[in-house]
């Protein structure tokens, strides 16, 4: 009687801090993405006139390049993991991790931009983008991803 | 302090290249250390960006870039065109970070 009344007691422990993990992931998970989003909007349109282009043709008349790149890891919340862990079994587009990875990309293009923005720069060719999955640990296979943004700054 | 001209263009612009050296690379392993991970571990609840792991990434691309630049200086050249980079991860819990590119002499 006592062996089932700790047994149960545990479990609803475990399921209490599972319960609270996901709440505390969803709110404050929602709440960093929103800003985060506000700000790449700000951001990108305070650096829009830096053109960006992935050929590797630069425009007439250029004398100086600097190589310039941003680069940014993220991790996604518990909630999303969750909701993507469940989302594996059915398949199907998993909307979680399109935002994470849209929000890295913007992030590392920014940073890029930012870089050639501090040297005068007003336009950057053969921009290159790379995505791996860092550190990606086997036990607890870590949600996070970098991705690395860089290219050729002229003026 | 860099001497040597870095772009992952063909070409630098309004440079000539006069000579051509062959392939130079870089390459660092890495490993992220515990205090960083707790750190990334509570992250991991929350979302967001991993800041430790972002200039652990940033410091170990800049020292394999030393390294390709070292390579480069040894031959002689004074431009390093068509730059890659690469990224592996090759054990739990370690990346590797690649450079490589072509040494030449512009004038």
């Amino acid at each position: 009687m006592f062996t089932a009344l700790r047994l149960w007691s545990a479990s609803m422990a475990g399921l209490i801090i599972f319960l609270i993990l996901l709440a505390v992931g969803y709110f404050f998970g929602r709440m960093n993405e929103a800003r985060h989003f506000r700000s790449l909007q700000q951001r990108e349109a305070d650096l829009a006139y830096i053109t960006v282009s992935s050929t590797k043709q630069t425009p007439k008349g250029m004398q100086a390049c600097e190589f310039v790149s941003g680069n940014v890891v993220i991790s996604i919340d518990y909630f999303k993991r969750i909701i993507a862990g469940i989302r594996t079994i059915f398949g199907g587009r998993i909307n979680s991790y399109a935002t994470l990875v849209e929000r890295a990309r913007r992030e590392a293009v920014l940073r890029m931009k930012q870089q050639a923005a501090n040297h005068d720069m007003v336009h950057i060719s053969n921009l290159r983008l790379e995505t791996s999955s860092v550190f990606k640990n086997a036990k607890t296979n870590v949600g996070s991803l970098e991705v690395y943004a860089y290219g050729t700054a002229v003026k | 302090m860099r001497d040597i001209e870095i772009t992952n263009l063909e070409t630098i612009p309004g440079r000539t290249i006069t000579q051509h050296l062959g392939m130079v690379q870089g390459n660092t392993v890495r490993a992220k250390h515990v205090g960083r991970d707790i750190m990334a571990g509570f992250k991991n609840i929350v979302g967001g960006e991993l800041r430790g792991y972002t200039e652990l990434l940033t410091e170990s691309r800049e020292e394999s870039v030393n390294r390709m630049v070292e390579d480069a200086r040894a031959l002689g050249a004074n431009a390093i065109l068509n730059v890659r980079f690469s990224t592996s991860s090759v054990s739990a819990g370690a990346s590797e970070l690649y450079v490589y590119g072509t040494a030449v002499v512009v004038s």
